[in-house]
């Protein structure tokens, strides 16, 4: 393991998913971003005196998706709590979270590491508001923008179970999935609507206590979580194998210079003072809300890809390929479907569609050949209407102006031709007019066969099928 | 006293309805009013005085009989939130703060036709029992200049008692209505937990805070409370059904009510005013009916230590938000956490910052135990006594307090004798039931002292009813007035 001979790492992860409502947690200011600063703000998610929180349930409901897709128990009663801490990004200085009664308690991801099923517990999740933003040294001063205050955060707390920086990749890698399968969350890392803190320790290995743990922030992308505990894994180790202890202290990581920043130290570690947030009653989810939830989840990740495999007999890998995102594994399935051609489709989504997508940075959505354009290009291929070769070249065209494979293969003119009369004519004027090189070929040099498919190719614009060309070539010399 | 300004919100109302009076004529009487007594008393913080004039004057172009509160000039205490308008919570620290937007209650008022005509002074944050901790004066007693009015209400009570305005609105979150409606000889209501939006009331302990209204009698607080109690999306904590009718049955009398008084008064050390008007109200009820059964209350005593401890670890919380940031006061100094601990230092006067250090205490790391999780099984022990105790009987009548108002500065420098006169209205925060505080007869000092009933909780109608009933045996409005003894 990642903790090198003799120590076994220990990794928890903390991951606050801001979820895809319409409007904020405790107001009904929308939760907009990229508007002017301080547009979409009111008095509740100001902090202003008086002024008292109430629940979105939209935001409810999305955590209980989650929960229910994770297997936790969604408690019946749940209850808010103040976090009390002074921060001018939290303008009533403390966060309406939850404590010691979460909405969902328990539950596991699954996920593999190199072929090996991995199974990582929850300890729980948790709903919060989100805070404001700071820009700092804008001539001089710090200014704060509150529009991102108060946008919905579900909190997923993992128990230590991870035990390596990959598998602390891997398992944030299918959660993200999860969130964006579930479409309450968009996952992005980067720019922070997906936000991890990694938690890791060293034990000795054959010992049963776990070792003293340090935190890491500011981790911004699935690399930056696993250099950065490369990175502190190795402290650990060195520290302790010279014989020396580990302090408590949460740091910050620099992706630039890829190293850790301390923070603070335990001894200057928050009392939050949390105690039941007296503006809100406790949260009642009763059997029928947990029902409706259950109703709109969709077929998760790893369900899809084992259904992929079972019944469209794909390979792990392209299953796997082929429903990391739910929209491409749609686009996939329904373009086998019209097909009935699994393995032909998933060939074609992966290499020209996912291509395609990659080098324009576009998403499925707005792709301009859907699954029915797609099937039908895919038709005439297997068809014998279009060669194989001339179908990339349809392909390009269908999604430059929008048309069907048909209407593509005519304005091109790229049918195959298919008539043996046609490509005999092709194949007697090609020989006619080498008369030196049939002469060699028959004298023995065999490999100018490809030069003569070759030529007839040419001849024909690219419609020839170079098998049945071959054919008539091999016969007309006289084989 | 005998102005418009005077009259209760009944009378006002009679006399729009039969065309005898104007809006802008009663406006104008209490401006009048205020500008005569409020000198001396201190009682307003703010006047509204164009504002108020222009609404009496739309107002007087509408029909008196369709708005429950039509014309009725109330005092807000300047804890609640008035759009544009200052809203201090007599702190320093708010200073000229201007809220962008205006509390359920001022929209609910305004909706009923009443006129806002300003905002009365009030213990900071509403944390005190006798206006003193105002950073903007003190208010005097109309009753006697040198006696406090109570508090932290004492603006609103102060106000109504010496007729410049017939209604006003307080907050109670330990007895900061029926406190200083006792010690000023009116009527104040706090109702069940979550009969009135708390949404636009500057917090103090969110678990307790209650707004309400102070009158002269107990028709004017009937009259108010239901033009404000009812369901507020705003206010998660606010009651979802709507308030029971409040004014139909208010003259039902006292006949079939059921009155207990609990039996750990006696081990009290009660002024003899306060006693003699508890054995007054209880001889009125029998004589009307059925005579009071002597009820076990038990948690009393300790009712004092679990209402402090957990409305200062709420406080402590709610008041984080005065940092100086983002508006009121702000220090500027180079660090952030000068700024915080310097605007709070300045900003902050003594008991603020007596509570806010006592809540942090109880909520840190290793007290939270100890003190904030043992107060909250002490709130609900008694919340449960007290359920026991209305199973029994409708109402549940004791002293507002133990004695009558104290002189101004007479417990400045005693805090935790100035707690302890929380002892009887703080039960009715605690377990988040209605309670009203009636003036019952003046005490040897001449002051007035009050009777407290308390309801089942949701039972406004009946706190009313039994109110209504014992304000007619004592008929003190009559006997007696402010500044010249008997009436």
């Amino acid at each position: 393991m990642a903790g090198g001979a003799g120590y076994v790492t220990v990794i928890g992860l903390e991951v606050h998913a801001q979820l895809l409502t319409r409007t904020k947690m405790f107001c009904r200011c929308p939760a907009a971003f990229g508007e002017e600063p301080n547009t979409m703000v009111c008095p509740v998610c100001l902090g202003l005196p008086g002024a008292l929180p109430s629940v979105n349930r939209e935001a409810v409901s999305m955590a209980v998706r989650l929960g229910l897709a994770l297997g936790c128990v969604i408690e019946r009663e749940s209850a808010f709590a103040r976090k009390n801490y002074f921060y001018p990004d939290a303008p009533r200085n403390y966060q309406i979270s939850m404590y010691d009664r979460p909405l969902c308690t328990g539950g596991s991801l699954v996920f593999e590491d190199e072929g090996t099923e991995v199974n990582v517990r929850l300890e729980r999740i948790h709903l919060e508001d989100d805070a404001g933003k700071l820009l700092h040294g804008r001539g001089g001063h710090s200014l704060i923008d509150f529009n991102r205050c108060g946008v919905p955060l579900a909190e997923i707390v993992t128990r230590p179970e991870i035990h390596s920086p990959r598998q602390a990749s891997l398992f944030l890698r299918r959660l993200r999935q999860m969130l964006r399968y579930l479409e309450i969350c968009d996952g992005n890392l980067e720019e922070g609507s997906m936000r991890v803190d990694v938690n890791v320790s060293l034990r000795r290995t054959g010992d049963d206590a776990l070792g003293t743990r340090t935190e890491i922030k500011n981790l911004n992308s699935f690399k930056a979580v696993e250099a950065g505990l490369e990175v502190e894994i190795k402290r650990q180790r060195d520290e302790l194998e010279s014989g020396g202890t580990i302090v408590q202290v949460t740091s910050l990581w620099d992706a630039r210079e890829k190293k850790l920043v301390t923070m603070r130290s335990k001894e200057r570690a928050h009392d939050y003072r949390y105690f039941p947030e007296p503006d809100l009653p406790l949260l009642i989810i009763g059997e029928g809300w947990i029902e409706e939830e259950r109703a709109k989840i969709p077929e998760l990740p790893l369900d899809r890809e084992r259904r992929f495999r079972r019944e469209y007999g794909l390979p792990a890998y392209d299953a796997g390929v082929l429903t990391a995102e739910s929209d491409i594994a749609d686009y996939y399935e329904e373009t086998a479907n019209l097909t009935g051609e699994p393995k032909t489709s998933a060939n074609w989504v992966m290499r020209d569609v996912l291509r395609e997508l990659k080098s324009t940075g576009g998403d499925i959505g707005g792709f301009p050949a859907g699954p029915a354009a797609l099937a039908g290009l895919i038709d005439l291929v297997k068809g014998g209407v279009v060669s194989n070769s001339a179908g990339a070249d349809v392909f390009a065209a269908m999604i430059e102006s929008g048309e069907s494979a048909a209407d593509a293969v005519k304005r091109l003119g790229l049918e195959c031709i298919s008539e043996v009369n046609e490509l005999e004519e092709i194949v007697d004027r090609v020989l006619e007019s080498k008369p030196d090189e049939v002469e060699r070929y028959h004298r023995g040099k065999k490999q100018l066969m490809k030069f003569f498919v070759g030529q007839v190719m040419k001849e024909s614009g690219g419609k020839a099928d170079p098998l049945i060309v071959s054919g008539i070539l091999r016969r007309k010399l006289g084989e | 006293m005998s102005g418009l300004a005077g009259k209760s919100v009944g009378e006002l109302l009679l006399l729009y309805r039969d065309g005898a009076a104007r809006p802008a004529e009663v406006v104008g009487d209490c401006l009048d009013a205020i500008d005569s007594r409020d000198r001396v008393a201190g009682a307003f913080l703010e006047v509204f005085r164009d504002e108020a004039m222009a609404r009496a004057e739309e107002l007087g172009k509408e029909d008196p009989g369709r708005l429950p509160l039509y014309g009725i000039p109330v005092a807000v205490k300047d804890n609640i939130c008035t759009c544009g308008l200052p809203t201090t919570c007599g702190s320093k620290i708010l200073g000229r703060y201007r809220p962008p937007y205006d509390a359920t209650v001022v929209e609910r008022l305004t909706a009923a036709g009443a006129i806002i005509i300003g905002k009365t002074n009030m213990d900071e944050f509403a944390m005190g029992s006798s206006n003193e901790y105002s950073a903007f004066g003190r208010v005097r007693n109309p009753w006697n200049e040198e006696y406090t009015p109570g508090g932290s209400s004492g603006g609103s009570a102060a106000a109504v008692a010496a007729g410049m305005v017939p209604a006003a609105l307080g907050s109670d979150t330990g007895g900061s209505i029926r406190q200083p409606a006792s010690f000023c000889g009116v009527t104040g209501l706090k109702g069940t937990y979550g009969r009135i939006s708390r949404y636009g009331l500057v917090a103090f302990a969110s678990s307790f805070d209650q707004i309400g209204p102070i009158a002269n009698d107990a028709e004017g607080c009937a009259l108010l409370m239901q033009a404000l109690a009812g369901p507020d999306g705003r206010d998660s904590t606010a009651i979802e059904e709507d308030c029971p009718d409040l004014l139909s049955g208010l003259d039902a009398g006292l006949a079939d009510l059921s009155f207990g008084i609990p039996e750990e008064l006696g081990s009290w050390d009660l002024d003899p005013a306060v006693a003699s008007a508890l054995d007054e109200a209880s001889r009125a009820v029998a004589a009307a009916g059925v005579a009071p059964e002597t009820v076990p209350l038990p948690g009393m005593e300790i009712s004092i230590a679990c209402y402090y401890v957990i409305a200062n670890a709420e406080a402590s919380s709610n008041l984080a938000r005065f940092d100086g940031v983002r508006y009121g006061m702000r220090e500027n100094t180079g660090s952030l956490g000068s700024l915080y601990a310097l605007t709070r230092t300045a900003g902050f006067g003594e008991e603020v910052k007596r509570r806010i250090l006592l809540g942090t205490y109880v909520l840190s790391a290793g007290y939270y135990d100890a003190y904030y999780s043992k107060a909250l099984s002490v709130r609900e022990m008694i919340r449960k006594a007290y359920g026991a105790v209305f199973s029994r009987i409708d109402l549940l009548m004791l002293p507002v307090t133990p004695g009558q108002a104290f002189l101004l500065g007479e417990k400045l420098d005693d805090p935790v004798s100035m707690y302890l006169s929380d002892i009887f209205t703080t039960p009715a925060n605690i377990a988040g039931l209605p309670a009203i505080s009636i003036p019952a007869g003046l005490s040897a000092d001449g002051l007035p002292v009050g009777v407290q009933l308390v309801a089942a909780a949701g039972r406004e109608d009946v706190l009313l009813r039994g109110a209504r009933g014992l304000e007619k045996l004592f008929r003190f409005r009559e006997r007696s007035v402010p500044g010249g003894g008997d009436a």
